[in-house]
This record gives structure tokens, sequence and C-alpha cells, in this order.
């Protein structure tokens, strides 16, 4: 295992509001390697999208409170200047957002919110910037990308602004990516172009990837690693396969549980979880799932309500519950075969 | 942005008519008649007849606003006084003197009240706007905000008459409000209308300081600006190319209304100062039934509101590319 681009040790963001203190994300621990894609999935308010604007600083400093570590290529983030995260962002790190309408300006066009990211990072020339501005939306696939450059983003269709954000994410060749639920407001022909174009670039330049998505069916398309979060919290972690193959958090199960599937009988009903996501101002006690778990009352002593499960990693791979492994064997076995009747 | 123009300004013209047509028929349903009012006590039923002839008005309405608006377009002939030359507006009631000239005098009084208070309004006002904005929460923001608060409930007659007490009366510092014509002494001209400048701008600073600092934290809260900051923007890089331009659009658009209104005359300031600008004419025509100083009146202000409307239209087209001008 070569070691991580990114690192994050116990990373805590807690926002003080007039109610109290959210912890929006409360101990989380990741690694991302270079060319490798680490999928984030969770419901909203899982603590996914914060936890990524932590790490490129652009949470609001004055009500948020940042803890533990995050190491970018053995740069400590937590603690550097905002002059330091200027240079790193949108050159080491960049980020793409889900909405691309809102998220470009609509005052500029779409050359020239490339090349303004190209010439900060680089102090290239206008011309220079401009150039290298058609070179990326012609590598994202925008058609004629020397007129389309100085479109504003209104003129351009869905799938081709999110082309155009991933170019001026990429105008610098970050090491690494944190797409946020990128493909969300497209439709599935537009999601599958913009994923493959993902999977293209990073082949291309090796960069390490962090996809953020509720979409399992997005991971199953694009993650080498998944991580999945419920509650601020890490709840189950390891492989594309192992996660989505063998879950070992009810959590994950239920996810999957709620998913239609390609291969099985088209009858099937769908199960979603009951329940509504934490609060994060007043979590459960205990397992943060354990009000929606199907198995919590499984588990003797009340462990579930009373005593927060530890994540064990072993080999990058893990999960955070009670239940015993020949529990998980038999209940989520259980569980399937009652879904397939 | 010419079929723009010819569309916009058509729409205008209709509006002017309609606004016109309004005023007349409000005159008429008025129940004192000005013919009686210049004729005196010892008015005979034949010198009553040659005095409406005399000012115009012996016709039905409908001609007589006919003739009148007939008379912008190709002249007009008076049976008392001659020919009136296109555009016509027509002559006083009460003192005989056309009314274009007459608005011609008192127009620049207007103006230079209106220009000099909002230069000095938008400059204070969107400069303390986003002063507040920048620093949201912290004291500057606070004492900002309060003290707009604070100035946008305050009242002209009120400020106004405090502030000429002490500038003028108890401290000396500034002189009483007067107008000179620029042309003929601009010195002077400032000087007269520094208080009443102050007063009006002390008032507007505060509208358009909450406006200015509600636009930018709404835009600074916006996608866009936080992928600004993604890509390595820093904070004033953001504040200035990206939150500045699109809070932009709504101020323009209020301050071309705004004008607009001041540019008709600002009646409360006016009185509150004794200038002779269109306000205080208006006061005086309606007060005396002066129907075509009224008219005249009307038609500008309602005028230089169309104007600052497209001028508006089109600046916004300027500040935001996905307006397209149709």
């Amino acid at each position: 295992m070569s070691t991580p681009f990114l690192s994050v040790r116990d990373l805590r963001v807690h926002f003080s509001t007039e109610d109290g203190v959210v912890k929006a994300v409360d101990g989380l621990s990741f690694d991302v390697e270079k060319g490798k894609t680490l999928g984030i999935v969770g419901e909203s308010g899982s603590g996914k999208s914060v936890t990524n604007m932590a790490v490129l600083g652009l949470h609001d400093p004055r009500n948020t409170a940042l803890d533990g570590e995050i190491l970018l290529d053995g740069k400590e983030l937590i603690t550097a200047t905002e002059r330091e995260l200027e240079q790193l962002r949108g050159n080491k790190m960049s980020m793409i957002f889900q909405d691309a309408l809102a998220s470009l300006s609509p005052y500029h066009t779409i050359g020239a919110q490339i090349s303004e990211t190209y010439r900060k990072h680089t102090g290239a020339s206008k011309k220079v910037a401009r150039a290298r501005a058609v070179e990326m939306l012609k590598r994202v696939g925008i058609p004629q990308p020397d007129v389309r450059v100085d479109d504003y983003p209104h003129q351009f269709s869905g799938g081709m602004r999110q082309r155009a954000m991933i170019a001026m994410a990429l105008v610098c060749d970050p090491e690494l990516l944190i797409a946020d639920e990128p493909t969300t407001a497209l439709d599935v022909t537009v999601q599958a172009q913009i994923m493959d174009l993902l999977k293209d670039l990073q082949r291309e330049f090796g960069t390490a990837i962090i996809f953020i998505t509720h979409d399992l069916g997005v991971i199953a398309d694009i993650a080498d690693d998944v991580l999945v979060m419920y509650g601020g919290r890490c709840v189950e972690r390891g492989t594309k396969r192992e996660v989505l193959r063998t879950p070992q958090h009810p959590y994950t199960l239920g996810l999957l549980g709620s998913m239609p599937s390609l291969e099985g009988p088209v009858d099937v009903p769908l199960s979603p979880i009951p329940g509504t996501p934490p609060s994060l101002l007043n979590p459960p006690t205990g397992c943060r799932f354990h009000p929606r778990c199907t198995f919590a009352e499984k588990v003797s002593g009340g462990l579930c309500s009373s005593q927060q499960p530890a994540l064990e990693i072993v080999d990058g791979r893990g999960s955070a519950c009670h239940l015993s492994a020949g529990q998980k064997g038999e209940f989520f076995a259980q569980y399937a075969a009652a879904r397939a009747n | 942005m010419l079929r723009f123009l010819v569309r916009r300004i058509l729409g205008a013209a209709v509006i002017l008519v309609i606004i016109s047509a309004i005023v007349f028929v409000l005159f008429y349903a008025a129940p004192r008649d000005p013919a009686r009012i210049a004729c005196g006590k010892a008015c005979t039923p034949e010198t009553l007849e040659l005095v409406r002839k005399n000012l115009g008005i012996a016709d039905p309405f409908p001609v007589q606003y006919w003739d009148w608006l007939k008379g912008i377009f190709v002249g007009r002939d008076y049976a008392s006084f001659g020919h009136c030359p296109a555009p016509c507006l027509g002559y006083s009631f009460q003192n005989r003197e056309p009314v274009l000239s007459t608005i011609a005098d008192r127009f620049p009084t207007t103006l230079s009240l209106s220009l000099g208070s909002s230069a000095i309004y938008l400059v204070f006002g969107i400069g303390a706007g986003m002063l507040a904005a920048v620093k949201q929460g912290k004291a500057v923001d606070k004492i900002a905000s309060s003290a707009s608060l604070i100035a946008s409930s305050m009242q002209i007659y009120v400020v106004g008459v405090l502030a000429t007490w002490l500038l003028v009366d108890q401290w000396h510092l500034l002189d009483r409000a007067s107008y000179t014509p620029f042309t003929e002494n601009p010195a002077a001209w400032a000087k007269g209308l520094l208080v009443p400048w102050i007063v009006l701008s002390l008032i507007w600073t505060a509208n358009y300081t909450r406006m200015t600092r509600s636009q930018m934290v709404e835009v600074l809260s916006e996608d866009y600006v936080r992928t600004a900051r993604a890509k390595g923007m820093s904070r004033r890089t953001v504040f200035f190319r990206f939150a500045w331009r699109g809070a932009m659009g709504p101020i323009v658009t209020i301050f071309g209304l705004d004008l607009g209104v001041l540019l008709g005359g600002a009646i409360i300031t006016e009185s509150t100062f004794s200038l002779q600008g269109l306000g205080m004419l208006s006061v005086k025509a309606v007060s005396t039934n002066d129907l075509p100083i009224l008219l005249g009146v009307v038609l500008v202000a309602a005028g230089a509101i169309v104007v600052f409307n497209i001028i508006v239209d089109a600046l916004y087209a300027l500040i935001d590319p996905r307006v397209r001008l149709a």
C-alpha cells in the first residue's frame, strides 16, 4: 500500500448554533491514494459534504470548530493559514459541485472562469491562459471549444456545464479532486458520460478522487473504496466489492435494500429504511443508527442504545456495529431471503 | 438594441398619454372652475365666457385634451397669447407665462438637488453597505445597520429644519439653502445646496446601506462564490469581482426608480428648504387650479421615471449577461 495522498485522522467538525453545538462530523478517518477513487455514501446531513468543505478549508470560520488531522501530501491543512490554503485550492486540490449552473458565475464567460484559475496559480499571461482554457474544454469533450470558450454558463446545456466545471477544476492538474454529487442533477445518459470522463481523466493524470454521493449505483460504477457515513461518523468501510456484496453494517444493508436490483426478479418490493436521519444537535445515545435499526433488539443488554460501537478497521475493512460476525451472517441472510420472497 | 429602444420609447409615449389624460380627468372632477377664479368677484356671464375662451377651456374637455395633446407636436394658436410653437404645453392660468419656459426655469434646481444628493448617497450608502457586508456580524456591521435603521426612519421636514437650525443658525458652518445657477457661479451653487444635499442624502444613504448590505450578504452565500473560493480566489477577489457584480443589478434598478422620483420634484425637500424647483411648482399649481402647469410637471416627472426605467433596463443587460434586451 502506497502512502496516501490525503489522510484524514479523527476529524471533528462542530458548528455552534443558537440551539447548541451541531456535531456534523464526529471522529472520521480515511485515506485516499493517488489514482484511486474513494466513494463517500450517506444520506443528506450525514456529514459527507461538510467533511470535504473542511478538507478545502471552506467552512465558515466564525461558527465552525475543526479538530483532528488533515494531511494533504504530508501537509497539515487544519493549521494552515488562509493564504496557504488559497495556494492549494484549485491547484493541488479541486472541487466540483452538484449544481453546475448555480456553481458557475453567471457574470463571467466559461473561458474567463477557467483561465482565472489557471492564471491565479501559474501566473500565466491572459493569452496563454485562454489557450489553456480552450485546451481543457476540448479535453472534457466540449464541441467547438474555441468558440464556446466565450459563452456564458447559461448558454451551455446541463451536461456541458458540468464538463466545463470539471475543466475548471482540472485546469491546474490537481492531485486531489473532490466531486460533491456532480451527477445528481443530470439525466442518466449525461451522468454516464460524466462518469466516463472522470474515469478517463483519472487514468490520464492519476488524480485521487473523493466522490460524494447518495447513489450506490454511481458508487458501483466509479469507486475503488467505499466509506459509508451515518450521523457524522463512518459506519462501514471497505473496497467497493466488499461493501456492496457483503455489507457488514445494518445501515449499508438498508441502503442496498432500498435500491432496485437489475439482476434479481422485478417484483421484489423496495424496503426503505424506516425513520429519519438523526439530529446532529442531540444525536441518539449509543449507536446513532439504533432507533432505525432492524437488528437493535437482537443485541443483548441494550448495548446499541447505551454504547457507541467502535469502528475497527483491519486492512481497510471494517464496520461499527455491536452485532457479532455470526449474528450478522445469520440476520443479513434472513433479511435477504425475506426480500426475495 | 435598436428594437428594444423603439419598443420602449413607444411604450413610454403611451404611458405618458394615459397619465396626462388621467390628470385631465381628475382636474375636471375638481369642483373649482379656474375661469371663475381668474374672472374675479364682479364677474358677468359674458366676461366669464371670454375668460374661458382666453384660457382655452371653452370647449368640452375631450376637445381640450386633444388640443393640448396636439399642441405638443404641432404647436397651438391661442386667442389671447397668439401662436405657441411646438412643443407647446400651453400657458399658466395663473400668470400667463408659457408652461415650457416655467418648467425650464425650475428644472435646474430640482436637477441639482437630485443629482448632487444622489452622488453623495450612492458613494456613502454603497460604501457603508459593502463595509457592513464584509464585516458581517462585527461591530462595524452592527453600527452601520442600526445607524441606517435610525436614519431611514427620519423625515426630511424634521431633519431639514433641525439641520438648518444647527448648521446655519447656531453654528454658522454652512449657508442657508438657496439656488444659484451652476453656470453663473459653481461655488455659490454648491454652497447654497450643501445643506439640502446633506439632509436628503442622510436619509437615502441609510436605504442604500441596508440594501447594499443585504444584497452583498445574499450574493456571498451563492454557490458560485463558494466555487470561486474553492478554486483559490481570495476573499477580497471574490468580494470585488463576484459579489459586487451580483449585488449591482438590484441596486441599479432601485437607483433608476429613485432618481426618476427625485427628478419629478422632491416636494417635501423643496418646501422644507424653500427651493423653487418642480416640487414647489406642482404644489402651487394644485392649490391654484393651474392645469397647464400641473400637466407640464406631471409630464416631466412621469417622463423622468420612464426614461430612467429604460436606462436601468439597458444597464441591467450590461451587468447581467443572462438578461436580453427585447
